[in-house]
């Protein structure tokens, strides 16, 4: 009797991928409710003086969100220009000097930054730069993101060349091209779809953080183009107007936060598409 | 006697404290195609790599002995030098995988920072694509990925690219070892026109390669030259017991 089996099995094959199905569109659950419930608050006050304008006062109707939206984009500016060039230096080191103890002394080190939490990368970008100008900055809140960026792109770096195929450094150096031009011409270009989805995802990663920010950029109420100076953010912008007791304040926190969901949500996507787009194909 | 391009003079080589090489003495004719054979692990390839220093990329590496090229100490120049003066194919044909024909060829003045005017580049590229037998395959596709050629086709863009360069002397690492029979004849018949414009250097393990193409022979065994000669002579009346035994196939 082979015929009740077979039917039980295709029974259990039904059930388990109905299963399957359910839990990954649980898993997706949370996004799509956040989406929804963050467009559906913050989408109308979306309009062409929500993104241009400064915040008013307690009080007066209107106002917008345009000094965290350019501080965001500068902060954002300051970190990558900072944690680019030593994540990618780095992560060439790691990847050419696999053996070498510095080598995985740096590795432990970068996993440990990896996981210190964002407050405290906020605290010693205080005591570091906030402390010792007397002043809080754009620049002490850039550095902290450019520190929670590093490991991210070290990471990415590392394990993007550890992949290209040692036949093209040879082929290189057995050209007559020096070390510095091989890792410079060869090796960083062969590798460039990898480190930009890093680049990006950990940029994606620092554009909502607000703890590392609340001691150091600070947020100003002000245009503020001094990376000297306090800085308004977009997360932070969040967190002053959400807790504010003000209605008014809530409705906008609701649109910065819609403008921030949009601004990750675009990164992620482009990412996808350089992925694809610069794949070098070995 | 021929005139000799490269002469190699007790000759050593050590991975930490294991010796590959031991004291080889040999001297490479000029514009004629030498084959280096022996069984698998006997050197052959650690050879050539410290022709052009690359075996150097192994930090454990060390040498003695002497390497003349035209009468210079190649282990007295910088090895950028060296590799620009004696190029190398390797065996598994690796074309840069981010540029096109056109770039692949020109790579070695690109990445040197050699600046070529327009028309000076085009000429090298058609030229060496043309040494390379590969021009009229690729001339219309000249400015598409290297990487969409056929195996056998990448070979010779990697031969056209060492050529490029102008070497005097070009190492080859079993460049066929990775190719269909097909393709592997292309690239010897290929080996065989070269030799009017280049010293070739051809490491092999297959026997019957090194009889059809090559003009002079060397035997290595375990790290030792154990016979050094015209391919013809070596082949048929081998003057080593060790040679002939490996050319029957009594090891090896």
């Amino acid at each position: 009797m082979k015929v009740p089996s077979i039917r039980r099995r295709i029974l259990y094959d039904r059930l388990f991928k109905m299963i399957i199905v359910l839990l990954a569109f649980c898993s997706i659950l949370p996004m799509l409710f956040i989406l929804f419930f963050i467009t559906s608050k913050g989408i109308s006050v979306i309009n062409w003086r929500f993104l241009t304008q400064l915040p008013k006062p307690v009080g007066e109707i209107g106002g917008g969100i345009s000094n965290a939206i350019i501080g965001t984009l500068m902060l954002i500016g300051i970190a990558t220009a900072f944690s680019v060039p030593v994540g990618i230096l780095a992560g060439i080191f790691l990847s050419e000097n696999r053996e070498r103890s510095l080598a995985s002394l740096t590795r432990l080190c970068v996993e440990t930054l990896q996981g210190v939490p964002s407050i405290v990368i906020g605290i010693v970008a205080y005591i570091w730069l906030v402390v010792s100008t007397g002043s809080f900055s754009a620049l002490s809140g850039g550095v902290a993101l450019g520190l929670m960026m590093l490991p991210v792109i070290i990471t990415a770096t590392e394990e993007t060349l550890k992949l290209i195929p040692e036949n093209l450094k040879e082929a290189s150096l057995a050209l007559g091209v020096s070390y510095p031009r091989t890792i410079l011409k060869v090796i960083l270009p062969a590798g460039v779809s990898g480190i930009v989805t890093g680049i990006l995802l950990s940029i994606a990663r620092i554009a909502g953080e607000t703890a590392p920010l609340l001691f150091t950029a600070f947020g100003s109420p002000f245009m503020n183009l001094n990376i000297f100076k306090p800085m308004n953010s977009l997360p932070l912008m969040i967190f002053n107007y959400a807790t504010s007791p003000y209605p008014e304040w809530h409705t906008l926190a609701w649109g910065a936060s819609f403008i921030l969901i949009v601004f990750v949500l675009g990164l992620n996507l482009f990412t996808k598409v350089v992925t694809r787009r610069w794949k070098v194909q070995f | 006697m021929e005139s000799t391009i490269l002469r190699i003079e007790q000759f050593s080589a050590f991975f930490g404290v294991t010796g590959v090489l031991k004291d080889i003495k040999l001297s490479i004719p000029d514009k004629r195609i030498t084959a280096i054979m022996g069984p698998s692990g006997c050197g052959k390839t650690t050879l050539i790599r410290c022709i052009n220093r690359m075996h150097e990329l192994n930090p454990d590496a060390t040498v003695s002995g002497r390497i003349l090229l035209d009468g210079e100490d190649i282990y007295a120049t910088d090895p950028i030098i060296v590799r620009r003066q004696i190029g190398m194919v390797f065996q598994k044909p690796n074309p840069f995988p981010m540029m096109s024909i056109y770039n692949n060829v020109i790579a070695g003045y690109n990445l040197n920072g050699i600046r070529l005017v327009q028309n000076e580049k085009d000429r090298v590229v058609e030229e060496s694509l043309r040494k390379a037998a590969l021009w009229d395959e690729v001339k219309g596709a000249l400015h598409r990925r290297g990487t969409f050629l056929s195996g056998g086709q990448q070979q010779r863009l990697c031969i056209a690219r060492a050529l490029a360069m102008k070497p005097e002397v070009l190492l080859l690492d079993e460049p066929t070892s990775a190719l269909d029979p097909r393709a592997t004849s292309h690239i010897e018949e290929l080996l065989v026109q070269l030799k009017d414009t280049v010293t070739i250097i051809l490491v092999t393990h297959n026997m019957a390669q090194a009889a059809r193409v090559s003009d002079y022979t060397a035997f290595l065994y375990l790290g030792e030259l154990i016979e050094f000669g015209p391919s013809e002579r070596m082949f048929t009346a081998p003057k080593e017991k060790r040679t002939e035994e490996y050319l029957t196939g009594k090891f090896g």
